[in-house]
């Protein structure tokens, strides 16, 4: 269950944290509370998303939306 | 022989740090520090579509519930390949109706194995013995059980001795033998002369200034 797929496409798990990061969460603690989603499958997810590009990481580990992720969701 | 021997020895021992590591797993590529901050269960069997492994299997889909309770996650592991765990739980689930949802490491270059100390080669050179490694949120092994190949592991006993451990760590106590949830737990033993007075006033239960046990 990772969050992207091999063509690049992020599964479903990962659009559901796309679209968590969409409504404002930001920190894998936030994100897990809002997806209902284990803490270790977010932090694994957060990682595999930002190397697809889908999200950007910044200081102190608070992601936000690139552009290719803001298409998405 | 003896670079064969030595790749066996890497055993961890309680109060090590758990070592970083990538693993491939049915959920995904996971670092082990990506467990940080929850307790976790991290257990060997020896192979996929073998019987006392699919009961054991069955069983730790049958506590997880409850291990998710207590904060804890559960992560199983053989040498067994990515397709091999997916096409075994597939089966598991077809057959018997039991979801297996927690991750499972695939480690065909025994690379986890050997630095956790799971192939015992007295049992098998080839596969991973019933480990079971309790590690807690910072990330230090707390407790390790080692099953032979024949015999399957009593779940009863892995809830048990995680409750005694965070019954321990939240009170500063220890627990005696067979200790259960709502038994008394024993209060560490007096360092000084004067707390070993002190200690026979407090109002706990005891055999004697050192042996001391009281209710939580």
């Amino acid at each position: 269950m990772p969050c992207v797929n091999p063509d690049g496409k992020p599964t479903d798990s990962g659009i559901n944290m796309l679209r968590a990061v969409q409504s404002g969460k930001q920190t894998a603690d936030d994100i897990a509370v809002a997806t209902g989603m284990p803490m270790y499958r977010v932090r694994s997810g957060l990682r595999e998303l930002v190397d697809a590009g889908f999200l950007l990481r910044g200081d102190d580990d608070v992601v936000s939306l690139s552009d290719q992720g803001e298409a998405l969701v | 022989m003896e670079e064969e021997t030595a790749q066996f020895t890497g055993m961890p021992r309680l109060g090590d740090p758990v070592p970083d590591m990538e693993v491939q797993t049915t959920h995904g590529t996971l670092r082990l520090s990506d467990f940080k901050g929850s307790w976790l269960v991290i257990f060997s069997h020896p192979a996929d579509f073998t019987p006392v492994c699919t009961t054991e299997f069955m069983a730790f889909a049958q506590i997880h519930p409850g291990l998710k309770k207590r904060g804890v996650e559960l992560l199983g592991l053989s040498v067994d390949s990515l397709t091999s765990h997916i096409a075994w739980v597939r089966n598991i689930e077809e057959k018997t109706g039991v979801k297996i949802d927690f991750p499972i490491i695939a480690d065909l270059n025994k690379e986890v194995a050997t630095r956790f100390g799971m192939v015992h080669p007295g049992q098998s050179k080839t596969e991973t013995v019933r480990c079971v490694f309790i590690i807690d949120p910072n990330q230090v092994f707390r407790l390790m059980l080692y099953y032979p190949l024949s015999t399957g592991r009593n779940m009863d006993e892995i809830l048990r001795v995680i409750d005694a451990l965070q019954m321990t760590d939240a009170n500063k106590v220890a627990t005696p033998a067979n200790w259960r949830p709502g038994d008394m737990v024993i209060v560490p033993p007096p360092q000084t002369q004067e707390a070993a007075e002190e200690r026979l006033k407090q109002g706990y239960e005891c055999v004697d200034w050192y042996f001391c046990k009281k209710k939580v």
